[in-house]
């Protein structure tokens, strides 16, 4: 403190010291107790833990819906997918994962229209980054909740999304 | 009192038995060989059932399940863990000073084995019941700063040299505030003695008999015991994410164990102090003139009363441990110097004007 403060200046700059001190020490017990409060509410409620036992709760688990585990392009009962063809998600991938392989069908009218033959999907190489999904202009492809990948040979993991015989849905363009 | 088969009784009995059967100096003896043992089983239990609470108390305050493999519903996790910790090799690093880095575990488990000595476990059942019972304690907890010293320094290792450091400056502080929050309770009682300190308090507890100044030692002596025992949030010495495993990063198998028990060991002791000095030890929980009540309180035994008091501020830090981020080295040392120092000694000024003017109940 400056010398030439009057002697209150003084007594007043120790007597504001000491109130700080003493709402510094509240505030901290008070901040602590918050805490504590929290850590005790999750002690003693049980229905909070989030821990999921996997390999024994495989058939119950529950994922969030914005899990990511594989590209798969969905089709319907009369195996028609909604793929045009179009190559927007081979272009939007990063690392190559996608392989478009098209083909010409012939409409009843005798025109020839671009259809996929097959869609070949690398998951070996696959990152998960949904860039594919957000880049579809149809909606064909879709990303799978499925996460148990492993197998012995590499070669599995190349997989052909569209089903044997499958052909587009009506009005997909 | 109506007191069924205690356990200062199963003492008075077995030490007849051997009075009758031995001459003094065999009785005295093998007394202490049974106390020892007694000793011993204690410390495997505490080793065994503080680990095991510890790893569900930190599990279900972070919303996990905590170990469940092990037994049923993970149990037995912590004997497989005595077990793999046995099995394993005690190395001694090259570099290290041979003799003071095996020396250091022992010297810990040998304090933490001294500190049990004055301890009332029980109604009449104490080792060693000596009228200076509490410096005892805080005289003897201190040389565990220097097993903590000697592992750091013999390791020949930086981590183990800074936590052991960290470990020195930081015990060599929080013993005072511990110190002044005890005094507080010896200058109500009068007395240094733990045997006459729970007899004090057949009226009522100290936490509730000294109004809020031992409610404020109390506080003081819970943080001051936490940094005391290492424990986070002052585990500066430990420090994982900065030093690995700070004084004990070299230390492995049986070594480590011996440390690791030690620290359990420690944090039932300092918490069987606060049970005794705060919380009335054994004393069972009595109010004012219900009668009835009181009678029930009685027929608990008295060593349920001990135990479940200790294991309540055992809890109370494990609570603290799984709370509370790690303090920096410097907040560590201001919250002692600039805070509970002058907190408790401003306290300990009140607890005796208190104890002057008999205030208190």
């Amino acid at each position: 403190m400056s010398k030439g403060l009057p002697l209150w200046g003084r007594f007043g700059g120790g007597f504001m010291f000491l109130i700080n001190y003493i709402k510094t020490v509240f505030s901290t017990v008070k901040s602590m107790l918050v805490g504590m409060r929290r850590t005790g509410y999750y002690f003693t409620h049980h229905k909070e833990i989030i821990t999921e036992e996997y390999p024994d709760n495989r058939e119950t688990m529950h994922l969030p819906e914005r899990f990511k585990g594989e590209v798969v392009m969905p089709h319907d009962e009369k195996n028609e997918h909604r793929c045009t063809g179009c190559t927007a998600c081979e272009l939007a991938c990063p690392n190559g994962t996608i392989k478009v392989v098209t083909k010409f069908d012939i409409t009843p009218e005798g025109k020839k229209k671009k259809a996929i033959d097959k869609l070949v999907y690398h998951l070996e190489l696959c990152t998960m980054c949904n860039l594919c999904i957000v880049a579809c202009p149809s909606d064909a492809i879709k990303m799978a909740q499925t996460f148990e990948h492993s197998v012995f040979d590499r070669s599995q993991l190349t997989k052909v999304l569209n089903n044997p015989g499958s052909k587009i849905m009506d009005g997909v363009e | 009192m109506g007191q069924m088969i205690s356990l200062s009784e199963i003492s008075k009995i077995i030490d007849n038995w051997l009075r009758a059967t031995f001459n003094p100096t065999w009785t005295l003896i093998i007394e202490m060989v049974i106390a020892g043992v007694c000793v011993i089983g204690l410390f495997a239990v505490l080793g065994l059932v503080l680990v095991i609470m510890e790893r569900k108390v930190s599990a279900w305050i972070q919303i996990r399940l905590g170990p469940n493999r092990v037994g049923p519903k993970g149990m037995f996790q912590s004997m497989a863990d005595t077990v793999k910790l046995l099995v394993k090799e005690g190395l001694t690093p090259d570099g290290a000073d041979k003799f003071l880095f095996n020396l250091a575990p022992l010297i810990a488990i040998v304090v933490a084995m001294l500190l049990m000595a004055p301890i009332a476990f029980a109604r009449d059942f104490q080792m060693w019941d000596i009228n200076i019972g509490v410096l005892y304690v805080s005289a003897v907890s201190s040389v565990m700063v220097i097993s903590i010293l000697m592992a750091g320094w013999a390791s020949n290792n930086k981590y183990s040299l800074l936590g052991a450091m960290r470990s020195g400056a930081q015990i060599v502080s929080y013993e005072l505030s511990a110190g002044l929050s005890i005094i507080a309770i010896v200058i109500l009682t009068g007395s240094l003695s733990f045997n006459e300190i729970v007899h004090s308090q057949v009226d009522g507890w100290w936490i509730f008999k000294g109004h809020i100044p031992v409610l404020i030692a109390f506080v003081i002596f819970i943080i001051a015991a936490t940094a005391e025992t290492n424990r986070a949030p002052f585990d500066l010495a430990e420090a994982e994410s900065e030093l690995t495993a700070g004084f004990h990063t070299e230390y492995s198998g049986m070594k480590f164990a011996l440390f690791f028990l030690a620290e359990y060991v420690n944090v039932f002791i300092v918490c069987a102090i606060g049970a005794t000095l705060f919380l009335g030890g054994w004393m069972p929980f009595h109010i004012g003139s219900w009668q009835g009540f009181n009678q029930v309180m009685d027929y608990i035994p008295s060593s349920i009363w001990f135990m479940g008091k200790t294991f309540f501020l055992i809890f109370l830090i494990m609570w603290f441990r799984w709370t509370f981020p790690r303090l920096r080295i410097d907040q560590l040392l201001n919250l002692e110097w600039k805070y509970l120092l002058p907190i408790s000694m401003f306290n300990l000024l009140l607890v005796t004007a208190m104890a002057i003017l008999g205030w208190h109940f």
